[in-house]
């Protein structure tokens, strides 16, 4: 050891992540088994977790007049027929027990009159089936979950250890190794069984809607540690991220009317799609705003320097203080705009990661006792694009299995000998490689060029050239990451040794994001190449698989499965 | 002629007991709120200073902080607001310091523990039910349903800086919360721990709470509605006793 105690702690099930699909999972690994113990690991409090920031809705079969294979349909469809369809079909059916489920623990869901569960139309749905809690759905699921988790001791929290990797040997589970940020110790997680729920990796863009915590460790760990990644590419860029901060306004302010704008004062989504409008799928909104803006038809105003759309809501004024109140109260503290009275200004943001963990229909890695589920994974129900209201169901559903199957795993398998040298190696890539360089490269520096290139060269529109550029750019980031310098050498929250290893991370999905969209050659959902602006279903009706090699990503592809819905023209 | 940068001045903490303060020049036109001028003087000044940041849109309740000797959320403070070029930034009072303006807030999360913030019900098994609550109903507790535990009530309440034992405002509003949702059958274990000596008892009702609460929570008026409701709790438990003495 290089001086410093190694604290190595045990539970029946390790978790990785305190989002809503941590804290699911971490419930439903206590009630499904009555002596498993629960260890959820997160570099955060769980309730400062990304998942607090969903806003519109949540989608769920509750009503006799729509149907699962509506619901699956409109997945599929939203997905560009990337979605695995026996995924899709499996998770509708298992969503609508997880809204009373939270209802009986207290989850506020909008209401109509008569006291039954609201719900209303978003962005690509046939049937108003997004479920509600006024336009703070996350906020209030997460304080549902968090409340439930009070109820039982068996579930044990590490807030703040930054988890730095993960040790799978013999195909099986060894231990998750971690800073406990509070006093700088290093610790190795064991157990039997482990969840990976650690969030997407929106934040290796300058302009997003993530919390700065959303680096993508999860997915970055899992890649390192040998297991694949999937459809990684697929990046979904929101369509209103508020300018200049990117934080989100809901895209059920459209979807309960409100209108963009160019700077003519002109709607323009008749143009792009002819029925659904401003409540097509976020890539048609996003990329119908970024040809505005290219045409020349942005804003450019008051409000900042980058070109931008208008998001009118001044026609819907009367709804803002019961359906729209928080982004009404964002608009107003943030930005000194009334959207009763004025427009809000917007523009394309980072949103959401399609891409993640490849796990099977049952939450299962190719480690048996190791799983996935929420945004780090990739099931896959969202194919290229995710429909808003398919996210936060998706963490209550598969957060719901994943608990119960590793709960069942915990309870048969036994916690192996930890692997010390592996620790060790990992121990020493901090403390002397890390912490010891003397490269004078600066973190923040490096980081801000990462983001604005993923920006300027990855965003809603894709050209070969612009590709081929980031990824001369990511590669020599890589090499002045070599020569990073952590200012900081003390023990004690040391942000900044925790900003490099993310920016480590971060560096590492870059690549493979950039690499997955050159070498995909063709438009399908958010991935869009101006070069090849048709959907091939010929060469491509196939998920992206990443592995890790020494020498960079290497990627192969997997066919689709297809169970009722053929690909077909995708039109709203 | 103003100046054309903000000075912050910053409370630095070892968490050993040493003190000391840190002034950074941090140019107008870089930031707009309290949290992007912690987030440029990291990124250009000064590496090491230690500060809780997340969803930076007021909702997740990571950078609960004092500026200008206010409890404050860093990302929701908007600098210009202050009107003061001085902008003075320190840990929560209240809280043990960790390092620079993180503060352990363990204690925070205890208390909200305490007072049993979920719903309890008899029919735990069923699952799969729709409960019915009218908006009506919904009004009753929303108020109290929009707490970020930021901590910051704590940090301005009185009681909570002399009495380390006090429930403090945010747990009572919690406890309120549920007390009022009508999927609840709890409430009488809640009173029996909100009107305990640790309790509502020990407000003095002098607002502060409410005051610096970024979500107009309003603690104050939860905590002498829960009063009120113990008094009836406390009435009801003394009569029950009565008569069953009597039989």
């Amino acid at each position: 050891m290089i001086g410093l105690h190694l604290e190595i702690i045990k539970e029946d099930v390790i978790i990785m992540g305190g989002g809503m699909a941590g804290l699911r999972a971490a419930i439903s690994a206590v009630e499904s088994n009555p002596t498993v113990s629960v260890g959820l690991v997160s570099k955060l409090y769980p309730l400062r977790s990304h998942s607090v920031s969903a806003e519109g809705g949540t989608s769920a079969v509750l009503n006799p007049k729509d149907s699962f294979d509506l619901h699956s349909f409109d997945t599929i469809k939203g997905s560009d027929y990337l979605a695995d369809q026996d995924a899709v079909e499996e998770f509708v059916k298992i969503v609508p027990e997880q809204i009373y489920t939270t209802d009986r623990w207290g989850c506020p869901w909008s209401r109509n009159a008569d006291g039954t569960i609201s719900q209303r139309d978003f962005g690509g749905l046939s049937f108003p089936r997004a479920t509600f809690a006024a336009d703070k759905t996350g906020f209030h699921v997460m304080q549902t979950l968090f409340s439930r988790c009070q109820m039982y001791d068996r579930i044990h929290f590490y807030n703040e250890f930054f988890v730095t990797s993960a040790i799978i040997e013999n195909n099986q589970f060894n231990c998750l190794t971690a800073i406990n940020l509070h006093t700088g110790e290093f610790v190795a997680f064991q157990g039997k069984s482990l969840i990976f729920a650690a969030g997407g990796a929106g934040r290796l863009y300058e302009f997003s809607t993530y919390a700065s915590s959303v680096t993508g460790d999860g997915d970055a760990i899992v890649y390192r540690a040998g297991l694949s990644l999937k459809d990684m590419e697929f990046m979904q860029f929101h369509p209103t991220g508020l300018i200049p901060s990117g934080i989100l306004i809901t895209e059920a302010a459209r979807a309960e009317g409100g209108y963009l704008r160019n700077s003519e004062n002109k709607r323009f989504m008749e143009k792009y799609a002819p029925t659904k409008l401003e409540e097509a799928p976020r890539d048609i909104v996003s990329r119908a705003m970024m040809w505005e803006i290219l045409a020349g038809r942005g804003y450019k105003d008051e409000h900042g320097d980058t070109p931008h759309i208008h998001l009118d809501l001044t026609h819907i004024a009367d709804k803002l203080e019961e359906r729209l109140p928080m982004i009404t109260d964002i608009a107003k503290k943030f930005n000194k705009i009334d959207p009763a009275e004025e427009p809000i200004p917007v523009r394309p943001a980072t949103h959401y990661t399609m891409g993640g963990i490849d796990v099977n229909i049952f939450t299962e890695t190719s480690v048996p006792g190791v799983f996935g589920a929420g945004e780090n994974a990739a099931i896959s129900i969202h194919g290229a694009n995710r429909l808003g209201s398919n996210s936060t169901n998706e963490c209550l559903a598969f957060g719901n299995v994943v608990g119960v199957k590793a709960a069942k795993w915990a309870s048969s398998h036994e916690i192996p000998e930890l692997e010390r040298n592996k620790v060790m190696i990992e121990e020493k890539r901090i403390w002397e490689n890390i912490l010891k360089n003397k490269g004078g490269e600066n973190v923040a520096s490096i980081r801000e060029d990462l983001r604005t290139g993923m920006d300027l060269n990855v965003g809603v529109l894709r050209t070969e050239s612009e590709l081929e550029k980031q990824a001369r750019n990511i590669r020599d980031l890589k090499l002045r990451y070599e020569n990073i310098t952590v200012g900081d050498k003390s023990g004690v929250f040391n942000l900044q040794l925790q900003e490099t290893l993310e920016l480590g991370f971060m560096l590492d999905l870059a690549e493979m994001i950039t690499v997955g969209a050159l070498m995909r050659k063709e438009s399908r959902g958010a991935h869009y190449r101006n070069d090849y602006p048709e959907r091939d279903d010929k060469n491509f009706l196939k998920h992206t698989i990443i592995k890790y090699t020494r020498e960079g990503p290497e990627f192969h592809y997997r066919d689709v499965v297809i169970t009722k819905w053929q690909p077909a023209a995708r039109v709203y | 002629m103003p100046s054309e940068n903000y000075v912050f001045d910053i409370e630095r903490n070892d968490g050993k007991g040493s003190i000391r303060h840190d002034r950074f020049q941090v140019p107008k036109k870089k930031i707009s709120t309290v949290l992007e001028g912690l987030t440029y003087i990291s990124e250009n000044l000064d590496g090491t200073l230690a500060f809780r940041h997340s969803c930076r849109m007021e909702i997740c309740g990571s950078c609960s902080m004092s500026i200008n000797g206010k409890p404050r959320m860093a990302c929701s403070t908007i600098a210009d607001s202050l009107n003061s070029e001085v902008i003075r930034v320190s840990p929560l009072p209240h809280y043990e310091v960790i390092k620079d303006l993180v503060v352990d807030i363990d204690p925070f999360f205890e208390k909200y523990k305490s007072v049993k913030p979920y719903i309890i019900r008899k029919d735990e098994e069923e699952h799969n039910k729709e409960l019915l609550q009218t908006p009506e109903q919904f009004k009753l507790y929303e108020q109290y349903s929009m707490c970020i535990k930021c901590g910051l009530c704590l940090a301005a309440c009185p009681i909570s800086g002399s009495d380390e034992n006090y429930i403090g405002p945010a747990a009572l509003a919690a406890a309120l919360r549920y007390n009022l949702d009508s999927r609840d059958q709890g409430s009488n274990v809640r009173l029996d721990i909100t009107g305990g000596e640790n309790g509502t008892a020990l407000c003095h009702y002098a607002g502060e709470c409410s005051e610096v609460c970024p979500k107009d929570v309003d603690p104050s008026k939860a905590i002498q509605i829960l009063r009120r409701s113990g008094i009836a709790h406390e009435l009801k438990q003394f009569f029950r006793r009565e008569k069953d003495a009597r039989r």
